[in-house]
C-alpha cells in the first residue's frame, strides 16, 4: 500500500465516496436533461418530437452509463451497503429499470418502426422517462428517510418523486433552449418557466421536510458552527433561482449566444442541491446505519480499482467532451448516412 | 403454488430470465461491431458503395440491438444487489474490480463512440468515423472479456484466500487468467461470430425470398455464409478443449452433460436418454459405445466420472440437476452440427461465382430459421455451463442458496412477471423491426418490386402490410 494514502482503510473509502458522489452528480445532470426532454415530448408536435429526441440522440447512452458507474462504484466499493440499499429499494428499483428499458429502446424503435406505430413508441418514450424520474425521486426520498417503511417515509418519497420529476423537466427544457431554435425554442422557454415553479416548490418542500424527518440532519443543519458553514448553500441556491427566473423572462429577446445560460444555471442549481444532500449524509452510506468505513471493500481491491479509475476517468472525460464538441450547435435531424 | 412462495427459486428464475434476455443482444453486437468494421474497411479499400449500403443497413440493426443490450445490462447490474446481495458480500473483493474495469474500459468507450458511429458520418472525417466504428467494436469485445473473466472465475476460482468468510485477492494475475478463462472467452467470442454469421445469412435469405436481388444483399449473404463456414470448425475444436477443461475442474458438470451415473470406462456417447434423478439412472438410452470415453479421454477404456461420486454420505446431492444440463448440451451440439452442414453446403454450392442462384430454393428457406441458430446454441451452451455449476454460485466457495437476499417472495414474483411481460413485448417488437427493415431494404433495391407503394405513404389507419402479394 503506497504511503501517501495514509491509513488506507480511512482514505480509500473517502476517495470512493467522493468518486461515487461525483458520478451521481454527473448522472443527474446529464441523464437529468435527457430524461427531462423525454418528459416534455408530449408537449411538442410530431416534427418537434423528432427534433427533441434528436437533441439527445447522440448523448443519452453515454449519459446513462454514469448511472452504471455510480451503482457500480457502490457495488464494488461498498458491497455491503449496495445489498442493504438495493434490497430496501427493491420495488422502486424495478420500476426505474422498466422505465429505463422502455425509454432506451423507444429511442430506437420510434425511429425504425412503420409510421403508424410511431405514436405508440413516442408514448413508451414518455412513459419510460416518467417512470424513471418518479422512481428515482422516490428512492431519493426514501433514502433520506433512512430506508424505513413508515407512512411518513412513503409520503415524503412521493413528494421527492414529484420534485425530481419537475427538476428533470426543468433541466431538459434548459437543454432544449440551448439546442433548438424558432418555435420549439420559445416553447422550451415557457416549459422552463413553468417547471421552475415546480422546482422551487419541490426544493422548498424537501428542504423544509428533510431536517424535520431526520433528527441527525436537524442537528447537522441547525447547530453552530455548522449552521454558518452550510448557510451559503441555500443562499446561493436562492440567488441562482432568482437569476434563472429573470433570465428566462427575458430569454426570448436575448441573443442566441446566451442560450447556454439557463442550462448552466440549472446545472449549478443541481450541484448546490447535491452538495447540500451529500453534506447532510456524510459519512453515512446507509443513513444512520452504516458509514462508508463500515461498508468499504478490502483496501487491496479498492486500490486496484482506483488505479484503473484514475487512469481511465480523464480519458472518458476527454472523449465525452469530444462527442459533445462533434455534436455541438443546434440539433439537426438524426441520420445514419 | 409452492413456487410462488419460494424467493430462492423465484430469484433464480428472475435472474435466468434477465440474463437470457440480455445475452441475446451482446451475442449479436460483439461480432456485428467487427462485421461493420469489415464493411467499412471494404468500402474504404474498394470505393464500392454497396459495402456502405450494407453498413447502413446493418448499423441500424446494430443500434437497435445495442440499445436492448444496454438497458437489459443495466437491469443485470442491479440484480446483484436486489436479489443476490450475498454474492457481493462474500466475493465482492474479486467481482467488484472486474465489474469496475468493465465499466471504465468498455461501457464508456462503446457508449460515447456509438453516438459518433451512428450519427457522425457527415460530421467527422471518414477516418474518424472508421475509428469510431473500430472503438465501438473494441468496447463490446472488452466488455465480453471482463464479464467472462468474472464468469469463469465463478466456475474455476483462483488467486484468492478466504479470510473471515470473505474472499481476498492474493494474485490478480491468477484471478484474471483463471483456469477456464481462455477457453470460455474464445468459446463465447466464436459463438458471437457464428450467431452474427447466421443472422447475416438469415436476414439476407428473407430479402432474397421476397424478391431482392441487390448486390448489397448478396454481399451480406456471402459474408455470413463464409464467416459461418470458417468459424464453425474452430468452434467445434474450441468447444472440445473447453469440455476437457471442465472435466478437469468441474467433473460433476461433465458427468451430467454425459448423463453418466457411475464412474467407469467404456462410457457411451448418449444420443438420447431420459435421465431419471429419482431412480438415478437413464431411461430409453441410445448411445455410441465408448463414445464419451473416446471424446473425453481419447481412449475407449478411458474412465469418465459418474454422478454418483457427487452424493454425500448423508445422501445430499452435490451435483447439478441432470436432465436440463444433459439436454441443453445436446441442443447446443445439434445446433452446431446444423450450422456446419448449412454453411459448408452453401459455400460449396455458391462456388466459382454461381452466387445465390446456385442454391436450391428450399435451402434459402432453411437459412431463415437458421438466423436463430446462434441464439439457440448460445443459450443452450450457457444453460449447460450455468446449471452445470449448481449447487454452487462460486464453485467450492459459495452456494447459490447462501447468496440470496432477504426479499419478500411477493415482491420477487411481481417484478418477475413485470420483467417477463416487458421482455416478451420487446422481443416481439425487435424481431418485427428487423423484419420490417429487411422488407423496406428489399423494396428499395428492387425496382420491379411487386408492391411498389412505399410504406411511409400508407394511411395511418391501415394495418401495416408490406409483404408483397399478401
Amino acid at each position: 500500500m503506497p504511503d501517501f494514502l495514509g491509513d488506507p482503510t480511512v482514505t480509500l473509502p473517502v476517495i470512493f465516496a467522493a468518486l461515487m458522489g461525483l458520478s451521481i452528480l454527473i448522472y443527474v445532470v446529464l441523464d437529468g436533461f435527457d430524461l427531462g426532454v423525454g418528459l416534455l415530448t408530449p408537449f411538442g408536435d410530431a416534427p418537434q418530437k423528432d427534433r427533441m429526441v434528436a437533441s439527445i440522440g447522440p448523448f443519452w447512452d453515454a449519459n446513462e452509463t454514469w448511472l452504471v458507474m455510480a451503482v457500480g462504484l457502490l457495488l464494488v466499493a461498498f458491497p455491503v451497503a449496495h445489498g442493504a440499499i438495493l434490497t430496501a429499494l427493491y420495488l422502486p428499483v424495478a420500476v426505474m429499470l422498466i422505465g429505463l428499458i422502455l425509454r432506451g429502446v423507444a429511442f430506437e424503435f420510434r425511429a425504425k418502426v412503420p409510421a403508424p406505430r410511431k405514436p405508440l413508441w413516442n408514448m413508451a418514450f414518455f412513459a419510460g422517462s416518467l417512470m424513471t424520474a418518479l422512481s428515482q425521486g422516490y428512492m431519493l426520498g426514501f433514502y433520506i428517510m433512512g430506508l424505513e417503511h413508515t407512512l411518513a417515509a412513503h409520503l415524503f418519497s412521493v413528494l421527492t418523486g414529484l420534485a425530481l420529476t419537475a427538476g428533470f423537466a426543468f433541466i431538459g427544457a434548459c437543454w432544449l433552449i440551448l439546442k433548438t431554435e424558432g418555435a420549439l425554442q420559445l416553447s422550451s422557454i415557457r416549459w422552463a418557466q413553468r417547471s421552475l415553479v415546480g422546482v422551487v416548490l419541490g426544493l422548498g418542500a424537501v428542504s423544509l421536510a428533510t431536517p424535520l424527518v431526520s433528527q441527525r440532519i436537524w442537528e447537522r443543519w441547525f447547530t453552530v458552527p455548522e449552521f454558518f458553514l452550510l448557510a451559503p448553500l441555500p443562499l446561493m441556491s436562492l440567488a441562482v433561482i432568482v437569476a434563472l427566473w429573470l433570465v428566462l423572462r427575458r430569454m426570448h429577446e436575448m441573443p442566441d449566444t446566451l442560450a447556454w445560460l439557463p442550462f448552466a444555471g440549472a446545472s449549478l442549481l443541481y450541484i448546490l442541491a447535491f452538495t447540500g444532500l451529500a453534506y447532510s449524509f456524510y459519512p453515512f452510506v446507509v443513513p444512520d446505519r452504516m458509514t462508508i468505513y463500515d461498508a468499504a471493500a478490502a483496501p487491496e481491491s479498492l486500490l486496484i480499482i482506483l488505479v484503473g479509475v484514475l487512469v481511465v476517468l480523464p480519458i472518458i472525460a476527454g472523449y465525452s467532451a469530444l462527442a459533445y464538441y462533434i455534436f455541438r450547435g443546434k440539433a439537426e435531424d438524426l441520420r445514419y448516412d | 403454488m409452492e413456487l410462488a412462495s419460494d424467493p430462492f427459486m423465484l430469484s433464480r428464475i428472475q435472474f435466468a430470465a434477465n440474463i437470457t434476455f440480455h445475452i441475446l443482444f451482446p451475442t449479436i453486437t460483439i461480432a456485428l461491431g467487427w462485421v461493420l468494421v469489415f464493411f467499412k474497411w471494404r468500402y474504404n479499400r474498394t470505393g464500392d458503395t454497396t459495402w456502405m449500403d450494407a453498413y447502413f443497413f446493418w448499423v441500424k440493426i446494430f443500434a437497435l440491438t445495442f440499445a436492448l443490450g444496454v438497458v437489459s445490462g443495466i437491469t443485470m447490474s442491479f440484480q446483484f444487489g436486489t436479489n443476490w446481495s450475498g454474492f457481493m458480500e462474500r466475493v465482492g473483493n474479486i467481482a467488484g474490480p472486474l465489474l469496475a474495469y468493465e465499466i471504465v474500459t468498455a461501457f464508456f468507450l462503446e457508449a460515447v463512440f456509438l453516438g459518433i458511429m451512428l450519427f457522425g458520418f457527415r460530421r467527422v472525417p471518414g477516418w474518424a468515423h472508421t475509428g469510431a466504428t473500430v472503438l465501438v467494436a473494441v468496447g463490446t469485445t472488452m466488455s465480453a472479456f471482463w464479464i467472462l473473466v468474472l464468469n469463469s472465475w465463478m466456475h474455476t476460482p483462483a488467486g484468492f484466500e478466504m479470510r473471515d468468510g470473505v474472499a481476498h485477492v492474493t494474485s490478480w494475475w491468477e484471478v484474471i487468467f483463471n483456469p477456464s478463462m481462455p477457453y470460455r472467452l474464445v468459446h463465447m467470442l466464436l459463438a458471437s461470430g457464428l450467431t452474427v454469421a447466421f443472422v447475416l445469412a438469415g436476414v439476407s435469405a428473407i430479402r432474397w425470398l421476397i424478391g431482392d436481388r441487390g448486390a448489397e444483399m448478396r454481399k451480406t449473404f456471402r459474408t455470413g455464409t463464409i464467416m459461418g463456414a470458417a468459424l464453425i470448425p474452430l468452434q467445434i475444436y474450441a468447444g472440445d478443449l473447453h469440455g476437457l477443461n471442465t472435466l478437469e475442474h468441474q467433473p460433476a458438470k461433465v458427468a451430467a452433460m454425459e448423463g453418466n451415473w457411475e464412474t467407469r470406462s467404456h462410457v457411451p456417447l448418449l444420443l438420447f436418454a431420459l435421465p431419471d434423478e429419482e431412480a438415478r439412472e437413464n431411461r430409453f438410452e441410445i448411445g455410441i459405445p465408448s463414445g464419451a470415453s473416446l471424446i473425453l479421454e481419447h481412449s475407449a477404456s478411458g474412465v469418465v466420472p459418474g454422478l454418483n461420486d457427487f452424493v454425500a454420505a448423508d445422501g445430499t446431492v452435490e451435483h447439478p440437476p441432470v436432465a436440463p444440463v444433459f439436454w441443453s448440451f445436446r441442443i447446443m451440439v445439434g445446433t452446431g452440427m446444423a450450422m456446419l452442414l448449412m454453411s459448408w453446403a452453401a459455400v460449396f454450392l455458391m462456388r466459382r461465382g454461381r452466387g445465390m442462384e446456385g442454391l436450391p430454393r428450399p435451402m434459402v428457406w432453411a437459412f431463415v430459421p437458421m438466423a436463430f441458430s446462434g441464439w439457440i446454441a448460445t443459450l443452450a451452451g450457457w444453460y449447460t455451463t450455468e446449471i452445470g455449476r449448481q449447487p454452487w454460485l462460486v464453485h467450492g466457495v459459495l452456494t447459490t442458496r447462501e447468496a440470496i437476499s432477504d426479499v419478500p417472495p411477493a415482491f420477487v414474483l411481481s417484478t418477475l412477471l413485470a420483467y417477463l411481460a416487458v421482455y416478451v413485448l420487446l422481443l416481439v417488437a425487435y424481431l418485427g423491426v428487423v423484419l420490417f427493415l429487411a422488407r423496406r431494404a428489399a423494396q428499395a433495391s428492387a425496382p420491379d418490386f411487386p408492391d411498389p407503394a412505399p410504406v411511409k405513404t400508407r394511411p395511418a389507419t391501415s394495418p401495416v402490410q408490406t409483404v408483397p402479394g399478401e
